[in-house]
């Protein structure tokens, strides 16, 4: 086999760019998972809503309101998606999720899947499958830094910066605060801590707005990397399942680590054996099914 | 009420391809037969799998391959497709149960997303191409399957036998011990079964019937391709199920039927009918469990 | 429901012998309806497919003036999504039930090989102008099956050719993965390898892929000097803008897309595409004829034609043509009236349709302009070179077709 070790760190450096995505959705997934036991597959789909809000803030939203000059830029849109995309999440969780849970669980999973089938077949209508170039990549952003093994798109680099922040803070805010310490009481004794005069349901919702703000803010990211395509979350999404079954459910920090792991371990794979590059995290979740049935991080 | 949907199902399903046309109620009876094998496992042991496209794609693949490239005759190559899902089944079966509800959904989904790749880059597939040109053949070699009533018939054939085999496994001790673990599995488990066998029987039951279908929508469409391999597809086998009612033995042919004929008559709507079919998933997971067969045969019994 | 009573009350009626030979009827004879199956929202639908192949056809039947042989022509129009088994499904249906006589566009080579045979089997003409895999003329030509605008034999005889002989001889491909993609890249290699390059490697991507980067990084570390892009539409346009993101070009090495409309031009940019060579069965801005085509286009659909929606306006005018010559709508007469006519329109100059179902025709080798050169929002680019039709398609007898008798 003859690959040079430059080939390998650049795709390795490819797949940590893949990795913090992955990282950011399976975070997400996790803390909904812990709170409200539902598996939001409709996760992928607020990802991509969350890039369509930062395109359409871009490129469409001005001429429609008869401001041909209006446009949101890329940073605002950074905190208008995961908002908007949050409080979008928040009233699916009040109309629609909370009637569920006194159902078995596989409900949830069928419910949000019917509106990740909703919401791509919307933008289908209107975008075109295979993409919408986003415009509004800041000027500060663009350019290639030279890392001595490959050339690296400057925007690239903030992409994986900006997301391993955000996902460590996220962990923090839930691992180290009060704030966190109610919400993880929540998960394991929701009476109790509701007895405490918390409002638990209002934990819920904000919980699941949160989870979900973060795939949105995801989606916002990738809009640049990748051009903006109705059935972008569609294609992540079974990919991050699997590395919510490798990682288990237990763990914020379990679902960060497999993320970027997994991702780093895809690039490696482009390098060596590119044709395995596809299957090559859903065969490791077939070795970890055998071999610890749980999860790396999760607990039974 | 159960009499008057067999009445129905042998009497439509005899005169079919005078009614409409054949082609569309073969393909029909192939997701009819998808989706009760499928309702095998969801409606009578509640285990949700994500990963059935696996089953009837993969089928499709192999029965396309030996018949078109080895020269198998039709019926034989339905069985080797057929056969394939068993196999293929009883190693996703043995890897999955390993984990329950939305777990054992995620994996199977996974599990499938390989065989979808595999089916992506094989070169014996065609990849995107797909597998083209697949022949009709001759049934017993007298037969020409390229007459459409030929064919239809014989589809009809396979999907009774494939329904026959449902209802006998359901209404067998099999069936027995499997509605048992659906409803209270640490009850079977302390009457001494063996809870994962009966998973795992089942398990690879609904798979070899899926590919039962898959095979034989390969034999009739001429074609074996990455739609049927493709997640999407095991998501809409669940909607069938779920809209007709699931755990009842007709429920998911009448699904079958309310979406195949969907997408038929509102093809021209583009991608909306995305929205509406995910429409119909939001409804029926908020307010119609039972489905339709399921609610109709709540209201006969409530008003005798 | 409606369909099922109607049909439940005639339907008894029919015999089974009848429904049985239902197939062999011949096409009906109150209308001549022309099926537009193409790209209508995926990868190729900007420039190969989508409103604007539509609009060519119904702008050609309406040239025509609405009818012909006194009989209505109809038009209609399906997404293939790009998936060979919707495409060939849609065709079943069209024959069987909508009774069209004429099937066009078939953009995508997997799409356009599944319908040709399905059709021919089943008598029907297709005039595919979208698809480009040699293999509809070659080993998978059938008897009513016409290719007509371009194959991936003509693409690399223009672009190839130039960038060999510009000192362009270490190639790299990256492959669309299916039956065009490997088809093009077949063909170009031949070309390469003719002139004395050589290619030193390949990787295929799939349809649609919107992350190119880490093909683009094998194409780099291969160290070849042409990176060859064997795709067409917006996965050429992805993979240019990409390379640019990675400093591929920065870094010494030369992109050839080999399958280039005016339209991916347009979307890259001039700036970014600037000085690009590639080869076009037809370009707007050529002569008068085709300006004033052009014009009369853009009126209608908004947007300058491409060459493979110039192709589907040529080749409806070519089929109607071949009815009214033939006095009927039957696949038989229609198919022999095409291969006597030459087709001469402002498309294809001096064409003629061969046995094999190849349209010859001359080719063009067009140049990126730079945007201060341009005159107008659509003149894009100059043409560098005519490629005759005599040298961008192989002769007949090397055809591998198997009905045509030689």
């Amino acid at each position: 086999m003859n690959v040079s070790l430059d080939l390998i760190l650049a795709q390795m450096m490819l797949g940590l760019s893949a990795g913090v995505f992955y990282a950011m959705l399976s975070l997400g997934l996790a803390i909904i998972f812990g709170l409200l036991n539902v598996i939001n597959f409709a996760h992928g789909a607020l990802y991509m809503l969350g890039a369509f809000v930062a395109l359409i803030g871009h490129s469409y939203i001005g001429p429609w309101l008869g401001y041909e000059d209006f446009q949101l830029g890329f940073w605002p849109a950074l905190i208008v998606a995961p908002l908007l995309v949050g409080c979008f999440g928040m009233l699916l969780e009040r109309t629609m999720l909370r009637r569920l849970y006194q159902f078995d669980h596989i409900y949830g999973l069928l419910l949000t899947f019917g509106i990740a089938l909703m919401l791509q077949g919307f933008f289908t209508n209107y975008f075109n499958v295979s993409g919408t170039p986003y415009g509004g990549q800041p000027e500060s952003l663009n350019g290639i830094v030279n890392l001595g093994f490959m050339y690296f798109p400057k925007f690239r680099l903030f992409a994986i910066v900006m997301s391993i922040v955000v996902c460590f803070l996220t962990w923090f805010v839930i691992e180290r605060t009060r704030l966190g310490a109610v919400l993880r009481a929540g998960v394991e004794n929701p009476k109790l801590v509701q007895a405490f005069g918390i409002n638990v349901p209002l934990m819920v919702t904000l919980t699941f707005g949160f989870g979900v703000a973060l795939a949105a803010l995801a989606g916002v990211l990738a809009a640049p990397i990748y051009s903006v395509s109705p059935l972008m979350g569609a294609n992540l999404i079974i990919v991050v399942f699997a590395v919510v079954v490798i990682g288990g459910m237990g763990s914020i920090m379990g679902a960060i680590v497999t993320g970027l792991t997994l991702g780093l371990i895809q690039g490696l794979t482009k390098a060596i054996y590119p044709p395995a590059a596809n299957t090559v995290i859903f065969f490791i979740m077939v070795i970890v099914l055998l071999v610890r049935p749980a999860g790396l991080f999760g607990k039974e | 009420m159960n009499r008057i949907f067999w009445v129905l199902l042998i009497g439509l399903g005899l005169a079919a391809p005078f009614l409409i046309y054949p082609v569309f109620a073969m393909k029909l009876l192939c997701f009819a037969l998808f989706a009760c094998a499928f309702n095998l496992l969801l409606g009578y042991v509640g285990l949700l799998s994500f990963g059935h496209a696996a089953f009837f794609g993969g089928a499709a693949y192999i029965t396309g391959h030996v018949v078109k490239v080895w020269g198998f005759p039709p019926l034989a190559g339905i069985l080797t497709g057929t056969l394939f899902a068993l196999v293929l089944g009883a190693i996703f079966g043995k890897l999955a149960i390993r984990r329950q509800g939305i777990y054992f959904a995620m994996i199977t989904l996974a599990l499938a997303q390989i065989i979808y790749f595999l089916s992506l880059q094989l070169e014996f597939t065609g990849g995107e191409n797909g597998l083209q040109g697949i022949p009709r053949g001759q049934l017993f070699g007298v037969i020409d399957l390229s007459q459409p009533l030929a064919m239809y018939y014989t589809v009809f054939a396979i999907f009774m036998i494939g329904f026959l085999i449902i209802y006998r496994a359901i209404h067998s001790p099999f069936g027995q011990v499997l509605t048992a673990i659906r409803e209270n599995e640490p009850r079977a488990i302390s009457l001494g079964y063996n809870v994962d066998r009966f998973k795992l029987m089942a398990f690879i039951l609904s798979a070899t019937l899926a590919g039962t279908a898959g095979a034989t929508k390969a034999i009739v469409f001429q074609f074996a391709s990455l739609t049927d391999v493709h997640w999407p597809m095991s998501g809409e086998v669940v909607l069938m199920t779920l809209l007709g009612g699931m755990g009842t033995l007709f429920g998911p042919v009448v699904g079958a039927t309310a979406i195949v004929a969907m997408y038929n008559e509102l093809s021209a709507m583009g991608s909306w009918i995305n929205v509406i079919i995910g429409g119909i998933f939001v409804v029926c997971v908020l307010t119609f469990r039972r489905g339709i067969v399921g609610e109709l045969a709540r209201l006969l019994r409530s008003r005798s | 429901m409606r369909k099922l009573l109607l049909a439940a009350t005639c339907g008894f009626t029919m015999t089974l012998a009848g429904a049985a030979s239902a197939q062999d009827q011949a096409l009906s004879n109150d209308y001549v309806k022309i099926g537009v199956l193409g790209d209508m929202s995926g990868v190729y639908a900007t420039g190969f497919s989508g409103p604007g192949a539509v609009g060519a056809v119904k702008m050609a039947v309406d040239d025509f003036g609405g009818s012909v042989l006194g009989q209505p022509i109809r038009v209609i129009s399906a997404d293939h999504q790009n998936k060979p088994d919707v495409a060939s499904a849609t065709a079943r249906e069209w024959i069987d039930q909508e009774r069209v006589d004429m099937i066009t566009d078939l953009t995508n080579s997997a799409v356009g090989l599944a319908v040709q045979s399905l059709a021919s089997d089943k008598g029907v003409i297709t005039m595919n102008t979208g698809a480009a895999t040699t293999q509809l003329t070659n080993e998978a030509c059938t008897k009513y099956g016409i290719h007509y605008g371009y194959d991936t034999y003509a693409l690399p005889v223009g672009t190839a050719t130039a960038i060999v002989k510009n000192g362009g001889k270490k190639w790299f491909f990256i492959t669309a993965d299916y039956a065009f993609g490997h088809s093009l890249q077949k063909n170009t290699t031949e070309v390469v390898e003719s002139l004395g390059g050589e290619v030193v490697g390949s990787v295929a991507a799939p349809l649609g892929t919107n992350d190119f980067a880490s093909y683009l990084l094998q194409a780099k570390a291969s160290g070849a000097e042409v990176i060859a892009l064997a795709n067409a539409g917006q996965d050429t346009v992805n993979s240019v803008k990409q390379a640019d993101s990675f400093g591929i070009v920065q870094g010494g090495q030369q992109l050839a897309g080999m399958l280039v409309l005016i339209s991916d031009v347009k979307s890259l940019g001039q700036e970014v595409a600037k000085g690009l060579q590639f080869t076009s069965a037809w370009y707007w801005n050529y002569d008068d004829e085709s300006r004033e085509w052009a014009k009369r286009y853009m009126e209608r659909t908004g947007a300058a034609p491409t060459f493979p929606h110039a192709a589907l306006y040529s080749a409806t005018t070519a089929y109607l043509n071949a009815v009214k010559a033939a006095g009927t709508d039957d696949a038989d007469a229609v198919r022999a009236q095409l291969n006597e006519m030459t087709i001469d329109d402002f498309f294809a100059k001096g064409g003629d349709i061969r046995p094999d179902g190849l349209l010859v025709h001359d080719m063009y080798l067009l140049k990126v302009k730079e945007a201060s050169a341009s005159k107008g929002e659509w003149d894009v680019a100059g043409v560098a070179r005519v490629i005759p039709g005599e040298q961008a398609y192989p002769p007949l007898s090397e055809s591998t077709c198997a009905h045509i008798d030689q």
